[in-house]
């Protein structure tokens, strides 16, 4: 019986999308990609040619700079479209910036956006391939596809598992891939955060609500802490810094009394001292660095992958040969 | 300048206002029905219309529309508003004040009567804002609006959210025996939603309107219709409490009337995966569980008003992220087949209960002339032929709007003559035959 050839389709606009074969070889071609970030020369050759544009309508640092470096090192040619600098501020629509871009003959675009929906608002209108950098409150695939690689480096499992994302699941992107990737990989997902940042009718999604982190703690094998969005104090979401980290913060003292350890992932950039203590983020059970580390060589998975490589060949691409 | 007189021939006559169902002809000299009966003689010079095999029924009223101009006349005008309206089978509709400037001075009423006259598509009833600039703060001057030819007040496309200025409207709206209409929402409880809050909305991570947020609205405004006995219109109802809330009420005899949508009555909310836009408008699509409730609602007259709450947008505002894209859809052309299709052709509502709640209530509820075919009453009779099947397709709207998440459905039963005051505003081409 022959298999049929892999593909991950145009585009990457949300993990709800794929399927669990998908996601793992997205996870398996991330591992030769890991190395070339330790070479001397951070170059390999397999997207020669191809360009790229990182249309960031939301400001990013991170997911931003990763990106650049997967495609820079991936030796595609890229261009950084902001959203200050760009002709989104004379008025112009998302459909006229794609159509420009379009028709400068572009391979792929990288978009972040405000907006749920804009990845695929955009996917669906250009032939190039799109890859969802976070839309709105929808989902950021790649991040959750690097926190998926560091819990599977970390545990060498994913099934089984039991993993609680804590904070603001109600406007995390983050939260939503997370569920979404964690689930089909056919691990037990967890949410927990104040009521007012959880989404309502959120167990549909197949997933456990803990109203107090304490009890997430003793649940868990893994805590994935969001960023609490300094807003959504001004929105009325929590009374204040101080009683969110009172009541929800990820601390020390809390870790100490889980009955096994628990590994401890953040997608940044951290607010110390609200959702997460310094000596939890800095601490033996963090894998923060690991996952910044962990980002470049997923996403240029996924770059190589809409590009048309296959799975077992990404070893060869990387000496040359590009993708086709 | 004189109308000849129109004998509409042997056509299945529905109009319920006098019990009537049955094959008659309808006579209209000088733009009123003059008589419905049995072979009607008509008189030298009268235009006949056959009918057979079509219904006849008095003109339909559709009490909650956009117009859009002035204003917006790139989304839609008076003109091209009106002409969809008589393509839809509707003799009359009732304007809507949220343009800019807003209908809340006699001249801005007067300027809506006049282009409707001009444009002579359809009756056009303006309705006067319940609110200087709908800002919510002080009545308009709601006697001069009225003296200007407004029928009803609101401040739609919002909510009235002061509780003590509802009441005021409720009060002193008595004064004229006109309607005050509400868009029942909680602002502080639908926030920045942009579709119903619930499974679908926790799946998309888009912010939702909870079903509370339309209830809580619902139940303060019959409360305070209840304090003052004033009369009090509730738009587009979309949720099962609310529903329940004004079936209570109405026990109660509280004077209340309350609209259905064809679109919650058709749709919900998951039709807006894929962040499909046309599938967005305010109240949003709710659960079916809300749907099922809606229809319960139209069906034992809780909700004894079909209105359309046609919501006409630039197709390019519509082509956005969903966030960012307009609520509402245009709904004038494809009511009547969406409700011939899916209520009488599959035997869930008599024709007579159609007629009611699309002709015979809305005139009622905001006191229009016609909703009945008696003696005396305006000539505004649609005709529609029940087996005609044809397929929405928005490129074939007269209404500038192409915003309905309905494209593509095949329907039965369509307006094929549409009279305004003994005279044709709408006839079905042989070429639209489709």
């Amino acid at each position: 019986m022959s298999r049929p050839a892999f593909s991950l389709g145009k585009d990457l606009v949300g993990l709800e999308d794929l399927s669990a074969e998908q996601i793992r070889s997205i996870l398996d071609t991330a591992e030769p990609f890991k190395e070339v970030s330790e070479r001397r020369i951070k170059k390999v050759p397999v997207l020669r040619g191809k360009t790229i544009v990182n249309l960031f309508m939301e400001p990013s640092t991170r997911t931003r700079i990763s990106f650049e470096f997967a495609e820079k090192r991936l030796s595609a040619d890229t261009v950084n479209i902001g959203a200050t600098e760009s002709s989104v501020v004379k008025g112009e629509t998302l459909v006229d910036t794609a159509r420009n871009l379009e028709a400068m003959r572009i391979d792929m675009v990288v978009i972040r956006h405000g907006s749920s929906g804009a990845a695929g608002f955009l996917a669906d209108r250009i032939p190039s391939n799109v890859v969802n950098a976070g839309d709105g409150s929808h989902e950021h695939p790649t991040q959750a596809l690097l926190d998926l690689l560091t819990i599977r480096d970390k545990l060498e499992r994913i099934e089984g598992l039991k993993v609680c994302i804590v904070g603001d699941i109600l406007h995390s992107r983050v939260a939503r891939s997370n569920i979404f990737g964690l689930l089909k990989l056919g691990a037990e997902v967890g949410v927990c955060g104040p009521m007012t940042l959880l989404p309502l009718g959120i167990d549909a999604l197949g997933v456990k609500v803990f109203r107090r982190v304490e009890e997430a703690i003793e649940w868990a094998d893994v805590l994935n802490v969001l960023r609490l969005q300094l807003e959504r104090m001004k929105g009325g979401f929590v009374p204040s810094l101080r009683e969110y980290n009172r009541v929800y913060g990820v601390s020390t003292r809390r870790l100490e009394k889980a009955p096994r350890d628990l590994l401890v992932l953040h997608p940044g950039p951290m607010n110390r001292g609200v959702e997460i203590d310094s000596d939890v983020a800095d601490g033996p059970q963090s894998v923060i660095l690991k996952q910044v580390t962990n980002g470049v060589a997923v996403r240029m998975a996924v770059l190589y992958l809409l590009a048309g490589g296959v799975p077992e060949k990404a070893e060869a691409a990387k000496t040359g040969g590009g993708v086709e | 300048m004189s109308v000849r007189p129109m004998l509409l021939k042997g056509g299945r006559v529905v109009d319920p206002g006098q019990g009537i169902d049955g094959e008659l002809d309808v006579l209209l000299v000088e733009g009123m029905v003059a008589r419905v009966g049995l072979d009607l003689e008509a008189p030298e010079g009268t235009v006949v219309e056959e009918c057979g095999g079509r219904m006849v029924t008095p003109g339909l009223v559709d009490v909650h529309v956009h117009l859009r101009e002035p204003g917006g006349e790139h989304k839609e005008s008076i003109a091209t508003g009106t002409r969809a309206a008589a393509a839809g089978g509707f003799t009359a509709v009732c304007a809507m004040p949220n343009t800019d400037p807003v209908i809340d001075s006699p001249a801005t009423v007067g300027f809506v009567a006049a282009m409707a006259r001009e444009a002579g598509h359809c009756r056009v009833y303006p309705v006067g804002a319940l609110s200087v600039g709908q800002k919510g703060e002080r009545l308009t001057e709601i006697g001069e609006l009225v003296q200007a030819g407004a029928v009803a007040i609101t401040d739609d496309g919002s909510p009235v959210m002061d509780s003590g200025l509802m009441r005021k409207a409720l009060e002193y709206a008595q004064a004229f025996d006109i309607p005050v209409a509400d868009h029942p929402e909680d602002l502080s409880l639908s926030r920045d939603g942009v579709m119903n809050e619930g499974l679908v909305s926790a799946r998309l991570g888009l912010p939702g309107k909870p079903n509370a947020s339309e209830d809580v609205h619902v139940v303060r405004d019959l409360l305070v219709a209840e304090l003052t006995g004033g009369r009090l219109h509730l738009q587009h109802v979309s949720t099962r409490l609310a529903v329940d809330a004004i079936r209570q009420a109405k026990d109660r005899g509280v004077r209340v009337t309350a609209e259905a949508a064809p679109h919650h009555l058709l749709l919900t909310d998951e039709e807006v995966s894929g962040y499909r836009t046309d599938a967005k408008m305010n109240p949003p699509l709710r659960t079916a569980d809300d749907r099922a409730a809606v229809v319960q609602g139209l069906l034992d007259g809780t909700l004894d008003t079909l209105a359309t709450d046609h919501a006409p947008h630039h197709y390019e505002e519509k082509e956005q992220a969903f966030a960012d894209a307009p609520f509402g859809i245009v709904g004038l052309e494809t009511a009547l087949g969406l409700m011939l299709t899916h209520f009488v052709a599959s035997g869930k509502m008599e024709c007579s209960t159609l007629v009611e709640r699309m002709s015979l209530q809305p005139a009622r509820a905001f006191g229009l002339p016609g909703g009945t075919l008696s003696e005396g009453h305006p000539g505004d009779v649609t005709v529609i032929d029940p087996a005609r099947r044809w397929t929405v397709d928005p490129r074939d709207f007269h209404s500038r709007g192409r915003n309905t998440p309905f494209t593509g459905w095949e329907l039965r039963g369509r307006a094929v003559l549409t009279v305004v005051g003994g005279r044709v505003t709408h006839r079905l081409e042989e070429s639209e035959l489709g």
